[in-house]
């Protein structure tokens, strides 16, 4: 009964969200490479936006709101955080709990090695007699940042990933944790509590010559995390189309019917597991960049749980869902901050809605939606 | 011989599913495994698939010894098992599932050649081509999974219950398309609870009982055996 209430009260939603995405798919490929450009074009117009009319969206136009281009470089940055974990959970189904552990590694590895005042910096400059003002260059950190997130990966996932459902979730919650709490108690090499600071962006060390990509203006910021954003786009893309995609979709419906196709579960679920981590790291690399002080609280579970929250309500497997849920779920707090110190009980709330009315999320992959209905189904049969 | 199961032992956890199971399948054969629910039919399948390990024991096929290839590997060999009940990708097309099926292959002449000849053996998954799998009947999604195990243009065919949740008139079907496949020359071990059906299409047979061969025989055979007549034929 109370089935077919719900799915009379949301068919609505849905019926609109099907019809547009159906009217876009539609679409000659020339509109929609224009639409697209369009939109894309707008992405990077938004920390500027003055349409009359359009204003409210920013979070500067409320009293006390914060930084308009901070807010939109802290979307983009959770947009790359929800497209990397979708790789993971949407595309190989593998329920990933500790997702902060490689964001955190990706952030310390910039600090750790860019930053003049990390003690690691420190002893180099000690042994090979080098200028106080040297450090590793920033650009150099990003492949150092995304290798060893990626390494961590696959150190987790080698004893993990022959786990199944739950047990990996739980393994991985305490993954996250574990590369926390080492951060915090190692105080001779990541700074311990007291955190790393000066950590360099594109130009450097934090300073006041700094005048792109300084502490005050984040539109710069933005402008680079959301091209980073849109490269990750068109590579998962390419990937999800490929050979590796089509791998991704066979294990995470039936691993078993994958593993009599040929399919290697394991070699796969650790691809996405690399790609996922390495994702993961980059976005930690950005926000240790645009922050310029990290220290280990910023990293803890609750991070988790909020990344796999975006994920989910966006719609797991469907990247625009995950982006959306991505900006949803870190646009919508700080521009209604009257409700910012309740939204981890709207945040629970809203998770227990979309788990009821709208397991699939708000923007499903069409695959998705059908596995989940079969499992249903098997569940009935069984019942 | 094209398979051969020496004194294999399986377990799950400390349970022994099967306690020393030898059985042979000459190539070209039908043969089938009869048994009552829980007697180690599927465990035997599974055994011979590669997706549970042995606990003791030896496995040959094609002469050489296959006890510890993963499960992807033997598909390289030519076993391809079509698992049993739900066992397509419901999210996939009819045709995607298919294709999953030709993962290891990478003449996509003999690949195309073989959609043909599976869409042949069952018109409806032509008809059907674009619907996800997840949407079709029981029926249907059985004769999917067969002809996906028959796109990787298997030496020897795996089946698990292909009868199993159908209605008599499909049941009759499939087993049609089972003998077909094996006239063009695949070789097929077949578990079967659907014992008639199986033993009168079959070349030979085992009978299964809580993880031990009792019996082994010709399909008719075993088919006019008093003892297997009461117990799996329902007549006395």
């Amino acid at each position: 009964m109370t089935e077919t209430t719900n799915e009379g009260r949301l068919s609505g939603v849905s019926n609109f969200f099907a019809g547009v995405g159906n009217r876009w798919r539609g679409l000659p490929k020339w509109q929609r490479g224009i639409g697209f450009l369009a939109f894309v074009a707008f992405l990077y117009y938004l920390p500027l936006l003055g349409v009359p009319g359009l204003t409210w969206l920013r979070t500067d136009s409320i009293e006390g709101g914060n930084n308009w281009a901070g807010v939109l470089f802290t979307c983009a940055v959770y947009v790359l955080i929800a497209l990397g974990l979708n790789v993971v959970i949407g595309l190989a189904g593998l329920l990933d709990l500790g997702y902060v552990g490689f964001f955190a590694i990706g952030a310390y590895a910039v600090a750790i090695f860019g930053s003049t005042q990390s003690p690691v910096v420190k002893s180099l400059q000690d042994k090979f007699d080098l200028a106080p003002e040297w450090a590793i260059t920033w650009a150099i950190c990003i492949p150092i940042a995304i290798a060893l997130a990626m390494i961590s990966g696959v150190i987790l996932g080698w004893p993990t990933l022959r786990l199944r459902g739950d047990y990996l979730a739980i393994v991985t919650l305490g993954f996250g944790e574990i590369i926390r709490i080492v951060i915090r108690n190692s105080t001779n090499w990541s700074g311990g509590p007291a955190g790393i600071a000066s950590i360099p962006g594109p130009q450097g060390a934090p300073s006041a010559d700094n005048h792109i990509f300084g502490l005050i203006d984040a539109k710069p910021w933005y402008w680079l995390a959301l091209s980073i954003v849109l490269l990750v786009v068109f590579l998962v893309r390419r990937l999800e189309n490929s050979r590796v995609g089509r791998s991704w979709l066979a294990v995470r419906e039936d691993e078993d019917a994958a593993a009599v196709m040929g399919v290697n579960p394991f070699k796969f679920k650790m691809w996405a597991f690399a790609i996922g981590a390495a994702l993961g790291g980059l976005s930690g690399f950005l926000f240790a960049s645009r922050q310029g002080f990290i220290e280990p609280n910023q990293f803890n579970a609750n991070l988790s749980i909020l990344f796999v929250a975006m994920v989910v309500v966006g719609g797991s497997g469907n990247m625009a869902g995950a982006a959306l849920g991505a900006v949803l779920l870190a646009y919508l707090p700080e521009r209604f901050r009257d409700f910012s110190e309740y939204r981890f009980l709207v945040f629970g709330l809203a998770l227990v809605l979309v788990m009821l009315l709208r397991p699939q999320g708000l923007l499903p992959s069409k695959r998705r939606a059908r596995e989940l209905k079969d499992r249903q189904e098997e569940v009935a049969v069984g019942a | 011989m094209l398979l051969e199961l020496q004194d294999v032992t399986l377990k799950y956890g400390r349970i022994e599913a099967l306690h020393g199971i030898s059985l042979q399948v000459e190539e070209g054969e039908i043969v089938a495994l009869i048994g009552a629910n829980g007697a180690g039919k599927t465990s035997t399948m599974r055994a011979v698939s590669g997706l549970n390990p042995l606990a003791s024991g030896k496995i040959v096929f094609n002469g050489e010894d296959i006890s510890t290839l993963r499960a992807d590997l033997r598909v390289i060999k030519g076993i391809c098992q079509s698992p049993e009940g739900r066992g397509v990708f419901p999210g996939m097309t009819v045709r995607e599932n298919l294709d999953m099926g030709a993962y290891t292959r990478r003449d996509s002449a003999g690949i195309a050649a073989d959609l043909e000849r599976v869409f042949g053996l069952f018109p409806r998954l032509l008809e059907r081509a674009k619907q996800a799998a997840g949407t079709l009947s029981g029926g249907e999604q059985q004769m999917l999974a067969v002809g996906r195990a028959l796109m990787s243009r298997p030496k020897l065919l795996l089946l698990d219950e292909p009868s199993m949740g159908l209605a008599p008139m499909i049941i009759q079907q499939i087993f049609d398309i089972i003998t077909e496949i094996n006239q063009q020359g695949t070789t097929v071990l077949l578990v079967e609870q659907n014992a008639q059906q199986a033993l009168s299409r079959a070349h030979r047979g085992y009978v299964l009982e809580t993880g031990a061969i009792v019996k082994a025989g010709t399909g008719q055979d075993l088919l006019t055996d008093p003892a297997v007549k009461e117990a799996y034929l329902g007549v006395a």
